[in-house]
């Protein structure tokens, strides 16, 4: 028994029909639709309508002012730049480190492979008070950088670090790697085949880590802002202007921020699926 | 039979394939050098700075205690419905075809795209006392917001997307034939799934599990609000970690710290027991 | 096939298959469902089952973890984060008294404004403890405190305190005046008074203070925006200044006296300066109109009583009745001014921190818009 035809590490789904709808499980595919409808709306389409229900109690017009405020739209720029600096360093720095993890052997390899979950593990809070110890001017690197655009940048690489890099690694792991062979063996040089073979492979799973790491960075508060200072205008990310808003007893305002967040993060994520379904509907 | 030899880490090759593998891994290792493996030694070297006895105490703390068991209670719960339901979802969206896909997708994206701060406000305005079904649930005498209940929803938001995000790249990469091979062959949908579809998507269930549950156990933000904050009742390790931080107890307060480390780490290391680490895959 | 013997071989044929992790995931659900071979085919409506069954075990089992006791000898306090652990030695001792023996506690801790906003939302508390006046006023407005709260001997206060410079060791810069704040070169750090509502007693004792020099409030207000020119951090709480500030950030913190210390006494390397002119911090408690209101009221009482209020003062805040032992410790600013000499807390809040018309987010505004890259 052999495969029907040969291997290759693109495979687009060929039948459109799906595994659901097959004969005999209908009832159950029908309940278990039912449940994960239950479980969605209670944990999350609820409490986001609450919001935006509230986000636009004073209508349209109310929504936008508080949206455009200058310190809001201030926030909301740096939060935007700054996440996305982060995300494109993720991309490449979290393939690098999900390829050395798999394909690579050396020792401590275990180790460091259990550490990369570990950022996300610790409380924000933590996170902030060994940044600030780090990079800070008592810190034993004897730089500061802390209540800079770059402090902020610096927390969120750490917290953000594992996306990527766990998102690269089943697919790297699963990868058939006969197709690398036989490139190879054709005479592709080594960059040539990552290119053009392993990395079409790998992009919607570095897109799927992308998207993870944008959205946890825009609303990232606990690790920020204790390193950044807060300055309004300045250093002052997102969420700790909703935050702010919040303890103002500003409910609308806090809810519009963050609502306007939350559609700029889905466009983002929406544009990256796109992206990330064209690309391997890409015929080579 | 099976495809294990080009699975297998490129490992050798010539004199520049083995510097080019060196560069990667310096560059990889470096990286994790500076951003993962500084902090988290600074953490240890905080915790263990004035000896072992005071690291005991700080454990061994009745409400610390607490904490410790809250957050298992948390994880216990958020994971496996987060794991099960995002597994159904991932299969919804890479093989189902219905309408509304789009729609799901968001939905899942969705508690990743709110500031935790915000998760916790809109979980009240549903849930409170004065939210949407706050008279029903008085009325039926059930305490959700400042209570357990309420600290799993914020917990289960948070950490909702993983297991789904990590699981459709790699059944996007997978494609259909073994199922379709298997179906033709009379298995039905659940055989399917159990046999085929499962030990392949593994890996992406592993980590999303990993990740999951690193959220779930490292999530302050969201939970803060929900919780009302009671000593002893309703604090979960990173509450008590910022309880401790409030009272200038760095020992309580690291010591906490390095529990939730060791706790993400034990998970990596039950998921990887679990899943043996062979390479091979089924033949068709 | 005798059921044990089934359960047995099964077991066996999974141990021998374990080094394949494909026959592994086969044989889970054999092995939670021990059945024979043939019912196989029904194993879908097992699992479903099942998955109801732990999503409903799940969900009781959470229902079950968060029930609040509310026998009549328990009190629910409800404070802001500063006083806990004065409360850790406050509590035992009232439990020592008659009045208070066999009375349980529970204890939250937590940001004054967001406690206050809890409470409004439905916490449990029987009594709470705020930073300042306008959280306890909120949860009037709410119905949950009587209007008659601060209509006692102490005006609804039980602790005191001053705003206070803290600086480095040894004051390296020799900052003892609000002057010196706005001299060249010195880099102050105060929390955010718009997300921290205690940073208010900062800026309002800043205020203050110039109205005390003789100035006008125009002048006032210039001092601030000059101030605000010299603020290098903003953090979202005290607490997390101070860390910024032991952090190595900035010459000068402002913050209240019994933070400045309570972080003396954990052996960090400051000190801190009482400048002459300075606003006299004033911490209220009140008891809930609903639930356990004659435990509530007994540990108020406490807590003003000699015994209680020496017990804070132990613990660096300023008695709020006379005559306590200790209280001479606490040197009196000449200058000392109260919120009500500049209008009150509502009238304050309303021109000084509306996020839209208040005079300081239009200094913070303006300083965005000239320094802004």
């Amino acid at each position: 028994m052999g495969r029907r035809r040969l291997p290759s590490p693109r495979r687009r789904p060929t039948s459109p029909g799906g595994l659901a709808g097959r004969v005999g499980a209908r009832s159950a595919s029908a309940l278990g639709r039912g449940l994960l409808g239950i479980y969605l709306s209670v944990l999350v389409v609820l409490p986001i309508a609450a919001l935006l229900a509230r986000s636009s109690h004073g209508g349209l017009g109310a929504f936008w002012r508080e949206v455009t405020s200058p310190e809001a739209q201030a926030a909301i720029k740096l939060t935007l730049v700054v996440s996305a600096a982060v995300v494109a360093i993720n991309a490449v720095t979290g393939t690098l480190i999900a390829w050395v993890l798999v394909r690579d052997e050396f020792r401590g390899k275990k180790v460091v492979n259990a550490l990369i979950d570990l950022p996300f593990a610790l409380p924000t809070v933590v996170a902030g008070v060994v940044l600030l110890a780090l990079y800070g001017k008592n810190g034993p690197l004897g730089i500061d950088i802390t209540f800079t655009r770059t402090a902020v940048a610096m927390a969120l690489l750490f917290v953000t670090l594992p996306f990527v890099a766990r998102s690269v690694q089943p697919v790297l792991l699963e990868l058939d790697g006969s197709a690398e062979e036989a490139a190879a063996s054709l005479g592709a040089g080594r960059l040539t085949v990552f290119r053009r073979i392993v990395l079409p492979a790998l992009t919607p799973a570095i897109i799927s880590g992308i998207a993870l790491s944008f959205a946890r960075a825009l609303g990232e508060f606990g690790s920020v802002v204790l390193i950044s200072g807060n300055l309004p205008f300045k250093t002052e990310v997102g969420s700790v202007y909703i935050f702010g808003q919040i303890q103002n007893e500003n409910l609308p305002a806090a809810a519009a921020v963050s609502v306007a967040l939350m559609l700029l993060a889905l466009v983002v994520l929406a544009a990256l699926t796109l992206l990330s379904r064209s690309r391997s509907k890409h015929v080579r | 039979m099976s495809a294990n030899a080009a699975k297998s880490p490129v490992v050798g090759g010539g004199a520049s394939a083995k510097v080019s593998r060196l560069g990667l891994r310096t560059v990889a290792l470096g990286y994790l050098a500076l951003l993962l493996l500084m902090p988290l030694a600074m953490i240890f070297y905080r915790t263990f700075e004035h000896g072992l006895e005071p690291v005991w105490k700080a454990m061994t703390e009745p409400n610390a205690v607490h904490a410790f068991w809250l957050s298992i209670e948390l994880v216990a719960i958020a994971v496996p419905l987060n794991t099960v339901f995002g597994i159904g979802i991932a299969l919804l969206l890479e093989r189902g075809s219905f309408r509304g896909r789009g729609a799901l997708g968001l939905v899942i994206d969705l508690p990743f795209a709110i500031s935790p701060i915000v998760v916790g406000l809109a979980l009240v305005l549903v849930y409170g006392q004065a939210g949407w079904f706050g008279d029903w649930l008085s009325e039926h005498g059930i305490d959700v917001i400042f209570s357990v209940p309420g600290m799993v929803l914020a917990t289960a938001f948070v950490s909702l997307p993983f297991v789904a995000r990590e699981t459709i790249p790699v059944l996007h990469e997978l494609g259909t034939d073994s199922e379709q091979a298997a179906a033709t062959l009379g298995a039905n949908a659940w055989q399917t799934f159990w046999r085929v579809t499962l030990p392949a998507i593994r890996w992406g269930v592993v980590y999303g599990v990993v990740l999951t549950t690193a959220r779930a156990l490292g999530e302050f933000g969201a939970v803060s609000v929900v919780s009302g904050r009671i000593e002893g009742q309703t604090q979960q390790l990173p509450l008590y970690v910022q309880d401790r931080f409030e009272n200038f107890d760095a020992t309580g307060a690291y010591t906490a710290a390095v529990v939730l480390a060791l706790l993400a780490l034990a998970t990596l290391l039950a998921m990887n027991l679990l899943t043996r680490r062979t390479r091979s895959r089924r033949a068709v | 096939m005798p059921k044990s013997r089934h359960w047995h071989a099964q077991i066996t044929g999974l141990a021998r298959n374990c080094t394949n992790p494909d026959l592994v995931y086969a044989n889970l659900p054999i092995l939670m469902f021990p059945m024979s071979p043939m019912q196989k085919v029904t194993m879908p409506k097992r699992t479903i089952a099942a998955a109801i069954s732990l999503l409903a075990l799940s969900l009781g089992l959470a229902a079950c973890g968060g029930s609040s006791s509310s026998s009549s000898k328990s009190v629910a306090l409800v404070a802001y984060s500063t006083p806990q652990s004065a409360y850790a030695e406050l509590i035992p001792a009232f439990n020592a008294t008659p009045e208070g023996k066999g009375v349980k506690f529970t204890q939250s801790f937590g940001p004054s404004g967001e406690q206050s906003r809890s409470v409004a939302n439905g916490l449990n508390a029987n009594v709470v403890n705020f930073s300042l006046e306008p959280d306890v006023t909120k949860l009037v407005k709410a119905g949950l405190v009587p209007a008659s709260w601060n209509q006692n001997a102490t005006h609804g206060f039980v602790t005191n305190s001053v705003v206070v410079f803290i600086v480095r060791g040894h004051n390296p810069k020799h900052i003892t005046s609000w002057k010196d704040l706005i001299k060249p070169g010195v880099q102050v750090v105060t929390p955010n008074p718009f997300t921290s509502g205690s940073a208010r007693w900062n800026i309002m004792a800043a205020y203050g203070a110039q109205l005390k020099e003789g100035k006008t409030p125009a002048q006032a207000q210039e001092y601030l925006t000059q101030l605000f020119h010299h603020v290098v951090s903003q953090d979202s709480s005290a607490r997390n200044a101070l860390q910024t500030f032991l952090a190595g950030r900035g010459d000068v913190l402002l913050d209240y006296e019994d933070e400045a210390i309570s972080d003396e006494q954990t052996g960090s390397p400051i000190e801190h300066v009482i400048p002459v002119n300075t606003l006299l911090i004033q911490n209220p408690i009140a008891v809930l109109s609903k639930g356990n209101t004659a435990e509530g009221q007994k540990f108020v009482n406490y807590l003003l009583s000699p015994a209680g209020q020496a017990l804070w003062v132990k613990k660096g805040y300023r008695p709020v009745i006379s005559g306590v032992p200790g209280a001479s410790a606490f040197p009196t600013p000449k200058g000392l001014f109260t919120i009500d000499t500049l209008g009150g807390w509502t009238n304050v809040t309303k021109q000084f921190f509306d996020p839209e018309t208040g005079s300081v987010a239009k200094i913070e505004q303006s300083l965005g818009v000239s320094t802004a890259k």
